[in-house]
């Protein structure tokens, strides 16, 4: 078959049975778009209002749905505001393809109209990126792309196309299989290595494992969940290892890091062994790094060497695929381990979440921002899906939302972008339109891609929003209370940086609550639900609250704060 | 510490580019490269040397290997070392003088010209210094190095 290089592009996604792409228009990109026209009906296209958007949405499709997220974007200020969205889904190893136009090929180098090295700018924040030079080479790259954006270490792969290779017609057979000298992703871990990894589990007297997002991206939930119930061993998880465990697991001790709860804190503080399933010892976990785990060996698996000793010493390493690893590692675990062993340890710290417990003080006047998350959690279905902003509702909502499943929480961790959730959350519900999809913003974050409200009425994705309003840049001013003495510079959101929600949001064909009091958020929850409308509820909360406990930044995890100063 | 790798890499467009930004998004100097393609393949072999903590080389080997066009990275104390040095001069000089000390470097005189000589020697990187040390009292015009180039014995 003889066709465009804009005609390779759709016939390469169709076969990678892509069913839809996010994106944006222009010059360098025009000739796929036009290709995309004749395929009506056989591929859907959401246009956003901006390209960080398009690609935070494609984002969300995939970590919701697990598949690749495709999204358009033309070539200069197209490509340039795509970044973040691109940097967003690399720090968190999401698969995205996205294709940018390019100038044509002799005119790359002569600053021409909307000409920028793109490839120059993604190759930091890509896994890998391609710059086309012809059209012979367009299908193989294709396949590639989607390939290597799955595979291994999932992530985006950017491909920058120049506008005649979209022009020109070449052969298109596209590759069913593809093998690269260069890549080979390990997938099958050492045995030997697993059986020693086993035999420190048996013989370790406490214990815990440590589950991180490769959980998730490796689909290997029911094994960790199996392994868990099996060893009796505690567990903590990582903001973006969220749902492997069932929050009501009895071996789950919450969250880790530097606002995990006190008991999976000093679990890890204490424990001789760690066991990270996926999880890559992220700065925001350790805490002060001299003095991590330094009576705890470590057994680390990864699917990426490169995250393996990075940032400890570990005595037990195992590079593979989660997945196959623990389905080679737990016959053993049955054969050696027994439970009982670790009844003391498992007493020890369960008592951490007795004695500081994952909590907050509710009240009468004003609502609590907990309170809210946990309110949403008791109306939501239980198979409701949740984004987030970035900021203290986002940690509110990892302490605070009963979830039940990997993939349910959606959030920007490694980058912690804001304007992340809203568009995010578009794109989980293009992959789950049935579900309920709720976004839990702040009242900075929202407005760094409130144009999308615009999206979601079009393409109708009534998701809904709810905006934990504290009239400031929250997470900032909290760090400014508590280590600037309060200076609050350029956090305070009252006042005119407000804009009035409920309008905002009809002005775009959404709709709007203000809510005051907990029967207030009751009822606007309901009517959002049934409105079938992008719904943003405006929560007036408690201006001061803090997210604690907290890790202070560069402090060992045992100086974890549990209280507000003067209150107890 | 100094260190030398070899990498073996996809001969493509842009691949200098990916190695390379591994040191400089750590702001690592790169000491001396060279690259080549290696004959009857697809594969070029950079040599980098290179300065910094062991541990921080650790990971940017690590992350090498992580490139998609990366084929293999080669770590080793037992390399042997090789690089080329051409100096030029002024004819004014004792040229038997050069030529016999070019001599003791693996070297010799490539060139002669209207009124300069180029010299060429070949040797150990820290031979190399000794070398352009020795060869200062001819007060050279101009000095090139290859940069080093590394195989395992
Ligand atoms: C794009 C971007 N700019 C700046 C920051 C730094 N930052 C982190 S949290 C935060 C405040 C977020 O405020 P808000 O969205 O109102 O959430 P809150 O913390 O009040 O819940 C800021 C400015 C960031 N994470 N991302």
């Amino acid at each position: 078959m003889v066709i465009s290089g804009a005609k390779m592009v759709i016939e390469a996604l169709l076969k990678e049975g892509v069913e839809v792409v996010f994106g944006y228009p222009g010059g360098a990109i025009m000739q796929v778009y036009d290709e995309l026209y004749k395929y009506k009906g056989k591929i859907k296209h959401i246009l956003t209002k901006h390209e960080q958007g398009a690609i935070h949405a494609a984002d969300g499709y995939a970590r919701s749905s697990g598949k690749v997220g495709v999204a358009f974007v033309t070539s200069g200020p197209g490509i340039t505001n795509a970044v973040t969205g691109i940097a967003t889904a690399y720090t968190d190893s999401v698969p995205l393809v996205v294709i940018s136009g390019q100038v044509p090929v002799n005119a790359i180098g002569t600053d021409a109209f909307q000409e920028i090295d793109a490839v120059g700018i993604t190759r930091p924040c890509t896994k890998h990126n391609f710059l086309v030079k012809s059209v012979e080479e367009l299908p193989f790259i294709l396949k590639e792309a989607f390939y290597l954006a799955r595979s291994g270490r999932p992530g985006p792969i950017h491909i920058d196309i120049p506008k005649d290779v979209t022009i020109k017609e070449g052969k298109f057979t596209y590759p069913e299989k593809i093998e690269l000298k260069t890549y080979r992703p390990t997938l099958k871990g050492n045995k030997r290595a697993i059986k020693r990894a086993v035999e420190a589990i048996a013989s370790a007297k406490r214990p815990l494992f440590y589950i991180g997002g490769g959980a998730v991206a490796s689909g290997s939930y029911k094994l960790v969940r199996e392994l868990v119930k099996i060893t009796q061993i505690p567990a903590v998880e990582t903001l973006m290892g969220r749902g492997v465990l069932r929050h009501d697991c009895p071996y789950l001790l919450g969250m880790v890091g530097m606002h995990g709860s006190y008991a999976a804190n000093m679990g890890m503080a204490e424990a001789d062994l760690i066991i990270s399933l996926g999880a890559r010892f992220d700065d925001r976990v350790t805490g002060k790094l001299d003095e991590f785990a330094k009576n705890a060996e470590i057994v680390h698996i990864d699917i990426d060497p490169s995250q393996i000793g990075k940032v400890v010493e570990t005595k037990y390493p195992i590079v593979g695929d989660l997945k196959l690893v623990l389905e080679d590692m737990l016959p053993l675990i049955v054969e050696k381990v027994t439970p009982e062993r670790y009844q003391e340890w498992r007493e020890l710290v369960f008592r951490y979440n007795e004695l500081h417990p994952l909590t907050y003080q509710d009240s009468d006047e004003v609502i609590k921002p907990q309170w809210v998350i946990e309110r949403t959690g008791e109306l939501a279905p239980d198979d409701a899906l949740i984004t987030t902003d970035v900021g203290q509702h986002q940690m509110w909502t990892a302490q605070f939302y009963p979830f039940n499943f990997p993939r349910q929480l959606i959030t920007s961790g490694g980058l912690g972008t804001m304007g992340f959730g809203f568009p995010a959350s578009l794109g989980v519900k293009e992959a789950f339109p049935d579900r309920v999809v709720i976004n839990f913003t702040g009242d900075g974050s929202i407005m760094m891609n409130i144009q999308e409200i615009l999206t979601g009425t079009r393409y109708k994705l009534p998701v809904i929003n709810i905006i934990l309003n504290n009239n400031y840049l929250g997470m900032v001013r909290q760090w400014q209370t508590m280590f600037y003495q309060d200076r609050l510079s350029e956090t305070d959101l009252s006042g005119e940086h407000q804009p009035d929600f409920v309008k905002l949001a009809e002005s775009m064909g959404g709709i709007g609550f203000n809510v005051e009091t907990k029967e207030e958020f009751d009822r606007a929850f309901k009517e959002a639900l049934e409105s079938g409308k992008v719904a943003f509820l405006n929560v007036k909360v408690d201006r001061r609250e803090d997210v604690l406990p907290m890790v202070p930044p560069n402090s060992p995890l045992k100086n974890i704060l549990v209280f507000k100063e003067g209150q107890e | 510490m100094r260190k030398v790798i070899a990498v073996i890499v996809e001969n493509e467009h842009g691949v200098l580019a990916r190695v390379v930004n591994m040191f400089a998004a750590r702001g690592y100097n790169i000491l001396s490269l060279t690259v080549a393609p290696i004959p009857n393949s697809d594969l070029s072999r950079m040599t980098i040397m290179s300065e910094g903590e062991p541990k921080v080389f650790e990971q940017i080997v690590k992350q090498l290997y992580k490139l998609i066009p990366v084929y293999k990275v080669i770590e080793s104390d037992n390399f042997i070392e090789k690089e080329m040095a051409m100096v030029k001069f002024s004819l004014e000089n004792n040229l038997a003088d050069i030529d016999a000390l070019a001599r003791c470097y693996n070297g010799s005189i490539s060139n002669v010209g209207e009124d300069t000589i180029v010299v060429s020697v070949v040797d150990r990187p820290v031979r190399i210094d000794n070398f352009l040390k020795a060869i200062k009292k001819f007060k050279p015009i101009e000095i090139v190095r290859s940069g080093v180039s590394v195989i395992e014995r």
